[in-house]
């Protein structure tokens, strides 16, 4: 409600007003992209052009160097592992060490579940997870190994008990930062259709986190796969069925230098597999779909 | 306002009596309004005004039940306000408060599901609710495609849909650019025109209060206090914009003017300090 008293002297200019067609000319408002730009925006195709690049150094280094016995070959470390998956254990030592993770990243996600509900719930709860992130986040989960082993004994509980151990931590610690993330408008408006308690955190918090969540989960997966390689490396079998890691340890004492790099593909190839297809698959109906990560 | 005029009235449908609100931050407490009462009628367009610092979104958030009065009490239709619930919807400035991960119909759908009502008939509700907003199109897209203003029409329908007693809206227009903002705001009072539904509305924009309150609640800042309680004259913009800048006039000058409050125009020294004419 300001009055201007200052009237500049205005330079007279004619006014026009144009058709919209005109504004657009030949300018060219899109096109399809050429087929090799295509191909290369696609993930895999960068990604499996890396991997192909990466082998064949690696043919090639092996090579020269000419020592089975130290580094083999590409060739023969996949020969050795297709020997290993037509007719020895690979599979076999891939699908036992596959089950028990499962059922301890499974235990894993449910304990951190508890521990993270009793967080947002109560301030005991919130001490006692930040407690205890600080004191175990950061013991490697390979160092309870002995002390499992000694109140498990020999078998799968101890590896479940490591598992566990391996999930629960960074996957309590980045829900719980995912939760207070939530922004207060959607926890506000969460309150005021009269969500409250499980059906509060389960249909509010939760998928509000989710983005958070599923780094955690993801993090905790890593852990929980080289914590359980780790595991059976050092005590190796239990109840006769050993896991890709008691498949190394087996073939190094046997100087079967292939088939121990075969055996480390197979971890590895795991590992993209469910990094690759299992996450980003997930990322995509989730996180991505819903525009909370680009 | 005289107790004598309060008692020929009807029993109002929001009555908030003598509130006084206080939070505390780490370093103190704050009282944001003090002793406020103020009663809302069945479809008032009620408007909270008043500079920052005057405790309206405060208010508002004591009415949705988030934060409880420590003196005084707010009784909503025979009953007193305790806690949040969908009788009381509240529609915030911010454009995340849709739910990122259901898709636009399902962002109305949800809260209904959650309170019993069958899912067909929420879907249904859901859908004539977007037809209503001009979002038919976008049933299915997720907010995060949305422009600001059309987040906000789904949370208006959102929370329409709900039919809550009374339309809680917290500057909802204020993150929008000038043009759309106009226009949500004519949307708004069509809706109202369609719908009859009880609107409270806060805002720190004396033009916005002109334009989408039938009465005005003035506050004055720290703590936030009653000032006084404007009556805006029905289609007031369609009397020409004569009458709608003086009753702007009048209250620029009751909340930046010292003491015009009574005698409003008998000291004109504001006039020069903000520059009218």
């Amino acid at each position: 409600m300001v009055t201007l008293e200052r009237s500049p002297a205005l330079v007279e200019r004619p006014e026009y007003v144009r058709p919209v067609e005109q504004a657009l000319g030949d300018v060219e408002i899109s096109r399809q992209l050429s087929w090799p730009e295509r191909v290369f925006r696609i993930d895999a195709v960068r990604q499996v052009s890396l991997l192909i690049l990466l082998a064949a150094i690696w043919q090639i280094y092996a090579a020269a160097v000419s020592n089975p016995l130290v580094i083999p070959t590409f060739r023969d470390t996949i020969d050795a592992l297709w020997q290993g998956i037509v007719d020895g254990p690979i599979l076999l030592r891939a699908w036992t060490s596959l089950k028990l993770l499962a059922i301890g990243y499974a235990a894993g996600i449910a304990v951190a579940t508890i521990l993270t509900l009793a967080a947002i719930s109560t301030r005991l709860g919130t001490d006692l997870l930040s407690l205890l992130t600080a004191m175990f986040n950061p013991l490697p989960a390979i160092a309870l190994l002995p002390l499992a082993l000694l109140w498990f004994g020999l078998g799968e509980k101890s590896l479940i008990f490591v598992l566990i151990h391996a999930v629960l931590w960074p996957l309590a610690l980045n829900a719980y930062s995912g939760f207070l993330g939530v922004s207060t408008t959607l926890r506000l408006a969460g309150r005021s259709f009269g969500l409250k308690g499980p059906r509060y955190a389960f249909k509010l918090l939760i998928p509000a986190a989710f983005p958070t969540i599923l780094t955690g989960l993801k993090i905790g997966w890593a852990f929980a796969w080289r914590t359980l390689i780790a595991a059976e490396l050092v005590f190796g079998v239990s109840s006769g069925a050993g896991g890709l890691g008691w498949f190394i340890y087996e073939n190094r004492n046997q100087l079967e230098i292939a088939s121990v790099f075969a055996g480390l593909l197979t971890v590895i190839v795991i590992g993209l597999l469910v990094e690759s297809v299992i996450f980003r698959s997930i990322e995509r109906i989730t996180v991505r779909r819903w525009g909370m990560q680009q | 306002m005289t107790p004598a005029t309060v008692s020929k009235l009807p029993t109002p449908l929001l009555s908030v009596r003598g509130i006084t609100l206080q939070y505390k931050t780490d370093r103190s407490l704050v009282t944001a309004v003090q002793r406020a009462s103020f009663d809302v009628h069945g479809e008032d367009r009620f408007v909270l005004l008043g500079p920052s610092g005057c405790g309206k979104s405060t208010l508002l958030k004591s009415i949705a039940g988030f934060l409880p009065p420590v003196e005084g009490e707010i009784v909503l239709d025979g009953a007193p306000v305790a806690a949040p619930g969908p009788d009381r919807i509240m529609v915030f400035q911010e454009f995340d408060q849709l739910l990122p991960w259901k898709t636009v119909r399902e962002n109305i759908v949800f809260p209904l599901v959650e309170n019993r009502v069958p899912r067909r008939v929420a879907v249904e509700k859901a859908d004539s609710l977007l037809a209503r907003v001009g979002l038919t199109k976008f049933a299915d897209a997720y907010p995060h495609t949305l422009s600001g203003g059309m987040k906000q029409r789904v949370a208006i329908a959102r929370a329409m849909a709900l039919e809550p007693k009374v339309l809680l809206m917290d500057e909802p227009f204020a993150a929008l650019d000038a043009l759309t903002r106009r226009q949500m705001q004519d949307e708004l009072l069509r809706l109202w025109d369609e719908v009859g539904f009880t609107l409270l509305f806060v805002t720190h924009s004396i033009e916005e209060a002109i334009i989408v309150g039938s009465r005005i609640l003035l506050l004055s800042p720290h703590p936030g206090r009653v000032r006084a309680e404007l009556n805006v004259p029905a289609n007031l913009q369609q009397g020409g914009g004569e009458a709608q800048s003086a009753l702007g006039r009048r209250i620029h000058g009751m909340l930046f003017g010292e003491d015009l409050g009574e005698e409003f125009g008998g000291d004109r020294s504001w006039r020069r300090v903000h520059g009218h004419a």
